[in-house]
Parts: structure tokens; C-alpha cells; sequence
């Protein structure tokens, strides 16, 4: 366990490297994924075939595979963006489409009786969604929406496929200067799990917060 | 229509039809975009498409296929067993089981594939396990996708109704004999869908097999771009590979899931598997 100690700053920058590609692809993906489940859901029939594809494309396509599409196959036709920001999009992109059937599923287990309700009420459209659908479909989704967060969470380590220097990467560069390899690696598997924890323990907390009483 | 919407009235029905024709002109816009920056790049020359469509470029192709197929499948063959084993023993009445079942799932559950693939590459072989490549690639792949496989398992038994199990012991089965006569198999129905998403997930995961250089098709693919130097085309026929092949399972997947539906068994949710 000494190694660990030893090469704390390393791991610590992994472990830091990790946990932001974790938050900034957990808030653009969210973005994409309220985009795409608007789509989804209109009344407008070529906004719903572009959200059922991009679901379809990025859900069949394994994400080191766009991780590898957007670092080393766009510059080909002139988009460069820097190695970071590559990942954070392509974890964006893939984990969007997961968010958006979540969110979904969520939106159609809203029963129909609410949104009639709040119409016969005299609430117009906005105020029906975000006052009476909306706040129902997110609080029935918040186990999927977390269990996808932890999935992306254990994606984060696929960039190290492609050098980026989180914390599967920084156990590599570690165990490559000490070749002590089990302390190193375990630690590492700790520290995931640990992460995952963390994501588990503030869903639980909002969940006992934002529980429905039927 | 869903929850969100009324049935559109005169007024709505025009709205609907312009924002059709605006998203329809606009989608149209991004796509020209896209192409004339192919086309500016010279990457929508013939020449440099031409090679994939030829017999020996798709030989050389299918054979990194081939990897993945190989790869993907020994991995679900299994994770299947092993899920289910853990899917049961989670639900043991007896302490010694459930615990070492419940920590394998969620230990597996929170572990990186991607760790655990670097872990029998630069691990293990220093206390003396070096494994053929394919099962460096497979035994992590196993050990988390049995995980995932046990939760899948377990919400197909869990679904079932308690009646089921009573009915059994009512006619004097012993537990071991209900699971396996009368609760397995109608459980076993209920997770099909759910089991050919995870299918998708497990050929997904193959991918990982590029960090060791095996051949599956990404592997391959750089091979190949790194010889022809065509990137963009290599990299764009793979993800159409994958792209064929895991929409083909998925559609399979919901088509099995509106058959239970339709026959009357109510489902267990389908879960993305994730990666």
C-alpha cells in the first residue's frame, strides 16, 4: 500500500482528471438529452426520426469507437478540438442517448390523467409541463438516471484507450515506474468504487427528498 | 399523441406544419454543411472510398469481425451461467452465499472493464498468469458482464408472482425444484429482451480488445489506416459494421419484448447495457 502513498500526486491528478470528465460530460450530455427527448416527444415528425436516430446511432456504436471518430478521424476533414475536450464530447454524445431514454420513459410514465387535469385546471402549456409532467417524469427516472451516471462514470476510463491522463491511465503510468502492479490497480478499483458510491449516496439523498406520496 | 399534448386544434395543426418545414430545411442545412466540409478535404473522392468496395479489403475487414464475434460470444456464453449463479445465490436464504454473491455484483459493478483489461496485461504475467491474448480480453469482459447479467437475473425472478413459488411448494416441490421447474423458466422469458440488450453491450465491449491488439475490427481498421491512410473511410465502414450488426440485435430485442407483451407476460424492463 506504500506505492499508493508514494505516488500520490499522480494518482490524485488521475483521480482529479477523472472526476471532471465525469461532471462535464454528466452536464453536456444532460443538455443533449433534453434536447433530444424535446425532439422525441413533439408533434414535429422530422424532429422525432433525428432523436430516434441519434439514439439508434450512438446506443449501436461502441464509444471508444467515437472517441477514435472524433480525435483522429475529424481532423481528416479540417475540425480539430483538443484532446480533452474530444472526450468530453464523445461521452457527451454516447451518454446522451442513454439519458434520453431514461428521460423518456420517464415522460410516459406521467399518467395522462395529470396533463388533462392540469389543462381542465386552465394551466397552459408551459406551466402544465413544468409545474405537473415534468417534476413527475424526473423523479420516477432518478435510479436509471443514476445508474446510467455510474456507467459513464466507468466509461471515463475508456479514454485512457486513447491518452487521456485519468486515473486508469495514471495506474498504468504508476505501475510502469514501480512494477508493483496489484496495490496499484486495486487502488485504483477502489477509488471507482468509491466514486460510485458518492453518485449513489446524493441520488438516494434526492430521492428521499423528491418522493412522490401516492 | 403523449402525455405532453392535446389532440392539435386548426391553429396547431399550422404550427406543426412550419416547424416541419423549418426543421426539414434546416436538417437539410447541416447535412449540406457537412458534406462540403468532406467535400473541401477531398475526402469525398471516389478513390479514396473505391478500396471498401472491394472483395479483399472486406476479406481483410471480416476477419477483425471475426475477432469481435468470437470474442463477444465466448464472453456471453459465460456470463450467462455465471449471472444467473449469482442471480440465485443473491436470493439464497442462506447468509454464506448471498453475501460473496452480493459483493461480487457490486465490485463488478463499479470496476472498469478497461481497468481490469490493463490489470491482466500489466498485472498479472508478473506473479506468473500471462494469458493468450483472446482471454485477456474475455475474463474481464466475463467478470462484468456476469455482474450486469445477475442483475438482469435476478429483477426476471423478482418480477414473478410470489403465487408462482407458493403454488409449487403448495404441490410439495422442494425450493430448489419450483426455482427450477416453475419460476426459471417463466423468468427466463421475461429477461429475453433485456438479455439480447446486453448482447449489444457485450459486442460493444469488444472494442476494448484494441488496447491489446487484438484483432477485432477496430484493431483491424487501424491496421488498415495506418496502411492506406484513408482514416475518416476506414473508421466510418467500421461503424456502419457495428452499427448493421448490434441494430439488428436490438430490433430483435424489441420485437421479442411486444411478443411477451402481446401473449400477456408483462415484461421486465429492458436496461440499456451501458459501454
Amino acid at each position: 500500500m506504500n506505492v499508493l502513498l508514494d505516488y500520490l500526486p499522480e494518482f490524485g491528478r488521475g483521480v482529479l482528471t477523472t472526476i471532471e470528465l465525469t461532471v462535464l460530460s454528466f452536464a453536456g450530455a444532460m443538455l443533449i438529452a433534453l434536447v433530444v427527448v424535446s425532439c422525441r416527444v413533439s408533434p414535429v415528425k422530422p424532429l422525432r426520426a433525428f432523436a430516434i436516430a441519434y439514439v439508434e446511432v450512438f446506443q449501436n456504436i461502441p464509444l471508444l469507437l467515437w472517441l477514435i471518430l472524433i480525435i483522429f478521424a475529424l481532423p481528416e476533414i479540417a475540425i480539430n478540438f483538443d484532446l480533452f475536450a474530444c472526450a468530453v464530447l464523445a461521452l457527451s454524445l454516447y451518454s446522451a442517448a442513454y439519458y434520453a431514454e431514461a428521460l423518456r420513459s420517464g415522460i410516459n410514465s406521467v399518467a395522462k390523467g395529470q396533463a388533462e387535469a392540469a389543462r381542465a385546471l386552465g394551466l397552459g402549456f408551459l406551466r402544465t409541463q413544468t409545474s405537473v409532467v415534468l417534476p413527475q417524469a424526473l423523479r420516477s427516472v432518478l435510479q436509471p438516471l443514476c445508474n446510467i451516471t455510474i456507467g459513464l462514470l466507468m466509461n471515463t476510463a475508456i479514454t485512457a484507450g486513447t491518452g487521456i491522463p485519468e486515473l486508469t491511465a495514471a495506474a498504468n503510468a504508476v505501475n510502469v515506474i514501480t512494477s508493483d502492479p496489484l496495490p496499484v490497480y486495486i487502488g485504483a478499483g477502489i477509488v471507482y468504487g468509491l466514486l460510485a458510491l458518492l453518485i449513489s449516496l446524493v441520488t438516494s439523498r434526492l430521492e428521499k427528498k423528491l418522493v412522490i406520496h401516492r | 399523441m403523449n402525455v405532453l399534448f392535446d389532440e392539435p386544434g386548426p391553429r396547431g395543426r399550422r404550427r406543426i406544419r412550419i416547424a416541419t418545414v423549418v426543421a426539414i430545411v434546416l436538417g437539410a442545412a447541416v447535412l449540406a454543411l457537412a458534406l462540403n466540409q468532406f467535400a473541401v478535404n477531398g475526402q469525398l473522392d471516389p478513390r479514396k472510398w473505391q478500396p471498401y468496395g472491394t472483395w479483399p479489403m472486406w476479406k481483410y475487414l471480416l476477419n477483425g469481425l471475426g475477432g469481435t464475434l468470437l470474442a463477444a460470444g465466448l464472453v456471453l456464453v459465460l456470463a450467462m451461467p455465471l449471472g444467473l449463479l449469482l442471480a440465485l445465490g443473491r436470493l439464497s436464504e442462506r447468509r454464506w452465499i448471498r453475501w460473496p454473491a452480493r459483493t461480487y455484483i457490486e465490485v463488478f459493478r463499479v470496476v472498469p472493464a478497461l481497468l481490469m483489461v490493463f490489470m491482466m496485461l500489466f498485472a498479472l504475467p508478473r506473479y506468473g498468469l500471462d494469458l493468450p491474448t483472446l482471454w485477456k480480453l474475455v475474463v474481464p469482459l466475463t467478470l462484468n458482464r456476469s455482474a450486469q447479467l445477475a442483475g438482469v437475473f435476478r429483477a426476471g425472478i423478482l418480477s414473478l408472482d410470489a403465487g408462482q413459488g407458493e403454488a409449487a411448494a403448495a404441490l410439495g416441490m422442494r425450493p430448489w425444484q419450483a426455482m427450477w421447474q416453475v419460476i426459471l423458466p417463466q423468468a427466463l422469458r421475461h429477461v429475453l429482451p433485456s438479455l439480447i440488450s446486453q448482447s449489444v453491450g457485450t459486442v460493444k465491449d469488444t472494442s476494448l480488445g484494441y488496447v491489446l491488439s487484438f484483432a477485432e475490427v477496430i484493431t483491424i481498421g487501424k491496421q488498415l489506416a495506418s496502411y492506406n491512410r484513408y482514416l475518416i473511410q476506414t473508421y466510418l465502414v467500421i461503424a456502419l459494421i457495428y452499427f448493421v450488426i448490434n441494430f439488428a440485435l436490438s430490433r430483435l430485442g424489441r420485437w421479442l419484448e411486444r411478443r411477451e407483451r402481446r401473449i400477456g407476460h408483462v415484461a421486465a424492463p429492458a436496461d440499456p447495457g451501458i459501454i
